[in-house]
C-alpha cells in the first residue's frame, strides 16, 4: 500500500518528460489498434462470426435448400442435439475419432523421436535426409492420399503385390475398404479393423514430419555436457537417453501431443479422401461433412461439430490438469 | 513447460560410484554397438518410407496403364515403354481430349498467389504491432486466435458455405482467396512476430530519434531486416493455399473450370474413366511446384516454425 503512495507522489517533479513519454506511448497504443485492425477485421468475419453463427444455427431447424432465405431470427430449438445424441453413428463416430486421434497422435512422437534422435549426430548427407524426412507433411494432401491408394489397391498396388509375391500372403489385403480383418496369430484368430489402422498408419507417415522437425529443433539447442558427463560415469547409450535427452524432450513433447490431439481430432482431409469414412474410419468430421451434403441438414452439422468442439475442449481441460499435476510433483 | 524444471534429473541418475564403470562395461560395449548399427538402420528406413511413395508416384507418371496392369510389381520402367503422353493427356484441356489440369494449374496460382499477397498486407502491420506496439488487448489477440483453431474448420466452413452462396461468392475463386487469407493470417503473423523481436529495439529507436515516424520505422528499418522471413512466410502460405482441399471442395466443387489442381484430382480419382498413370502425371503435376519450393528454401522455412521450439 504505501508502496503505491510513494510513487504516485514522486512524478510532480519531472512532469515535463513524463507528459512526452506518455504521449509518444499513446500514439504507439494507437498506431497499434490500427496496424491490428484489417486482421482482427478478417478474422473476425471469416472466423470468429461464422463460429458465433455455427453455434446459432445448431438451435435452428436448417436445410441445405433453405439456406437461400436463412435469417438469424429463426425460432430456437433443440431439435438438432436430441437428433444427433440420439443416433448410433454419432456414438461410434465419437469412439473411432477418439481411437483414431489417440494412435495418431502417440505413433507421430514416437515416429518423431525415433527419427530425430536417429540423424541426431552429424553424417554426410544429413541436409539431405532432414529434408526428405519432412517430404510427406509438405507434400499435397490430396497427391500423398492418391498415392497412398493406389500403392494399397488390392489389384495392382505395390505393398499387395510385394506382400503376395515375397512376404506370402494368401490373397490381397483391401487395406482401405476392410472394417475388420482377422490375422491369424499361432492359431488364434484376431480380429483387426483394418481400414481404421491403415489411416492411422497414414497419420503418423504424414505427420511425423511435425514432431520431427521440433524435436530436432530442441535437440540442436541441447547441451551437450550433461551427457558427456554421464558417459564418462559409465551409463549406456540407453540409459543416458532415458534419464537425460528424454526428459529434455518432455515439453515439447507435451506441447506436440496437445497440438496433434486438436489437429487430428478435427481432422477431414486425409480420411475423406483416403476412405471416404468408409469401413469403421467414420469419424466426426467426416459424419458432419455427410449431414451437410448428403442429409442437407445444415442444423444437425453445426450440432455435432459444436459437440464436438465441447469433447476436444473438456479433453484438453482434462490434458492441461494432468499436466499441472505432474508438475507439482516434480 | 520451462526447461530449467526438467534438466534436474540427470545429475541425479548420472553420477554412479566410480568403479561400477568396470562392471557395466561389456553391456555398454553391446549396447553401443546395437544403437550404431540400429540408427543406420533407422535413417534408412525412414527414407525408404519417405522416399518411395513419390518415386512411384513418378514412376507410375511415365508408363502406360497396360505396362502398369500387366506388370505391377516393376519397380522401374523400360526405356521402350517410357511415355510422356500421360502429362500430355492430363494438362491439356477437355475440349480436346484431356483432362483440363492445365486449367487448374492457373487457378491454383492465382488464388495461392492472391492469398500470399493478401495475407502479408495484412499480416505484417499486425505482427509489428504484436511484436512492438502496446496497444489495448495486445496480449489477448494470441489467445483468441489459437482458440479459434479448436474448433474443426467444417464448423466455420458451414456458415462460411451460406453466408458466401447469399453474397454471391460461392463458386468463385475470389471467394477462396478470402477464406485462405483469413485462414493463413494468423498463422503469418505467428512467425512473422517472431522475426520483427529479433530485430533489435536500440536500432528502431535510433530511426525515432533521427526523426522517423513508426510507421517510417516499420518501412525503412525492421521490414528491411525481416525481408528473408518475410519471404519465408509467403512461401509458407503459398504452400497451405496450395494444398488446401476442403474449402476448394465445398466452393467450387460444380464449377470445373473453376476447379484447383487439388480438387481435381480428387474429383477425378473417383471416377473409374482416367487411366491411374494419368492421374498419377497430375499428382506430380500438384506435388512438383511444392518439392521445388521446399528443397529451395528448407532451412529458411523450418527455421521459421521452429523459432519458438529451442526454448523448451
Amino acid at each position: 500500500m504505501s508502496a503505491t503512495v510513494t510513487e504516485t507522489e514522486q512524478p510532480p517533479t519531472r512532469t515535463g518528460t513524463t507528459r512526452k513519454r506518455v504521449t509518444l506511448t499513446q500514439r504507439d497504443a494507437r498506431l497499434g489498434l490500427w496496424l491490428m485492425s484489417p486482421t482482427l477485421i478478417v478474422v473476425l468475419a471469416i472466423v470468429i462470426f461464422p463460429l458465433l453463427w455455427s453455434i446459432l444455427l445448431s438451435f435452428q431447424r436448417m436445410r441445405l435448400i433453405q439456406i437461400g432465405r436463412a435469417d438469424f431470427f429463426e425460432p430456437l430449438t433443440l431439435a438438432n442435439y436430441q437428433r444427433v445424441l440420439g443416433s448410433s453413428t454419432f456414438w461410434n463416430s465419437l469412439l473411432t475419432t477418439f481411437i483414431y486421434t489417440f494412435g495418431s497422435v502417440v505413433l507421430v512422437i514416437f515416429l518423431g523421436v525415433l527419427a530425430a534422435m536417429a540423424v541426431r549426430q552429424p553424417f554426410r548427407g544429413r541436409t539431405f535426409v532432414r529434408a526428405a524426412y519432412l517430404l510427406p507433411y509438405v507434400a499435397p494432401v490430396v497427391a500423398v492420399t492418391y498415392i497412398w491408394r493406389t500403392m494399397l489397391n488390392p489389384e495392382f498396388g505395390i505393398v499387395n503385390i510385394i506382400g503376395q509375391n515375397l512376404l506370402g500372403w494368401d490373397e490381397p489385403i483391401p487395406f482401405l475398404s476392410q472394417a475388420v480383418g482377422h490375422w491369424n496369430l499361432f492359431g488364434l484368430e484376431i480380429p483387426v479393423p483394418t481400414a481404421l489402422l491403415t489411416v492411422i498408419v497414414f497419420e503418423g507417415w504424414r505427420y511425423f514430419p511435425f514432431a520431427f522437425l521440433f524435436l530436432m529443433a530442441r535437440l540442436a539447442a541441447m547441451s551437450d555436457e550433461p551427457e558427456e558427463a554421464a558417459l564418462v560415469d559409465g551409463a549406456t547409450p540407453w540409459q543416458s537417453f532415458r534419464f537425460i535427452v528424454l526428459p529434455q524432450l518432455m515439453p515439447i513433447i507435451g506441447l506436440l501431443a496437445v497440438l496433434r490431439t486438436i489437429w487430428t481430432f478435427n481432422e477431414f482431409d486425409d480420411i475423406f479422401l483416403l476412405t471416404g469414412g468408409a469401413a469403421g474410419t467414420n469419424v466426426a468430421s467426416v459424419q458432419i461433412y455427410n449431414y451437410l451434403t448428403v442429409q442437407r441438414n445444415v442444423g444437425a452439422a453445426a450440432a455435432q461439430s459444436v459437440i464436438m468442439a465441447l469433447v476436444l475442449i473438456i479433453m484438453l481441460g482434462f490434458y492441461l490438469l494432468i499436466l499441472r499435476r505432474r508438475g507439482e510433483r516434480v | 513447460m520451462s526447461a530449467e524444471t526438467v534438466i534436474t534429473p540427470p545429475s541425479q541418475v548420472a553420477a554412479p560410484p566410480e568403479p561400477r564403470r568396470m562392471a557395466h562395461g561389456t553391456r555398454h560395449r553391446v549396447q553401443s554397438r546395437v544403437f550404431r548399427i540400429g540408427r543406420w538402420v533407422v535413417i534408412i528406413g525412414f527414407l525408404i518410407a519417405t522416399l518411395v511413395p513419390f518415386y512411384y508416384m513418378l514412376l507410375l507418371s511415365v508408363k502406360p496403364i497396360e505396362s502398369l496392369l500387366q506388370n505391377p510389381a516393376a519397380l522401374w520402367v523400360k526405356p521402350s515403354e517410357f511415355t510422356l503422353q500421360t502429362y500430355v493427356n492430363v494438362l491439356s484441356s477437355t475440349a480436346s481430349g484431356g483432362q483440363g489440369f492445365g486449367r487448374f494449374l492457373v487457378n491454383s496460382g492465382m488464388v495461392a498467389l492472391a492469398s500470399v499477397a493478401l495475407a502479408l498486407l495484412i499480416g505484417i502491420p499486425g505482427a509489428y504491432a504484436i511484436a512492438r506496439l502496446p496497444f489495448i488487448g495486445r496480449r489477448y489477440v494470441s489467445g483468441v486466435f489459437l482458440a479459434a483453431y479448436l474448433f474443426p474448420a467444417i464448423l466455420m466452413a458451414i456458415p462460411l458455405f451460406v453466408g458466401f452462396t447469399r453474397l454471391g461468392l460461392r463458386g468463385n475463386l475470389v471467394g477462396l482467396i478470402i477464406v485462405y487469407t483469413a485462414q493463413t493470417v494468423p498463422v503469418a503473423i505467428y512467425m512473422l512476430r517472431n522475426y520483427f523481436e529479433t530485430v533489435p529495439e536500440a536500432i528502431e529507436e535510433a530511426g525515432l530519434v533521427d526523426g522517423l515516424s513508426r510507421m517510417g520505422v516499420l518501412r525503412q528499418i525492421s521490414l528491411k531486416l525481416a525481408l528473408p522471413s518475410i519471404m519465408s512466410t509467403g512461401l509458407f502460405v503459398f504452400m497451405i493455399a496450395w494444398n488446401e482441399f476442403l474449402f476448394a471442395l465445398l466452393f467450387l466443387v460444380d464449377r470445373r473450370e473453376r476447379w484447383t489442381v487439388s480438387l481435381g484430382l480428387s474429383q477425378l480419382s473417383g471416377s473409374v474413366e482416367v487411366p491411374t498413370t494419368v492421374l498419377m502425371a497430375g499428382s506430380v503435376v500438384l506435388t512438383l511446384p511444392i518439392i521445388i519450393i521446399f528443397f529451395a528454401t528448407e532451412r529458411l522455412l523450418t527455421g521459421g516454425l521452429t523459432a519458438g521450439a529451442e526454448k523448451g
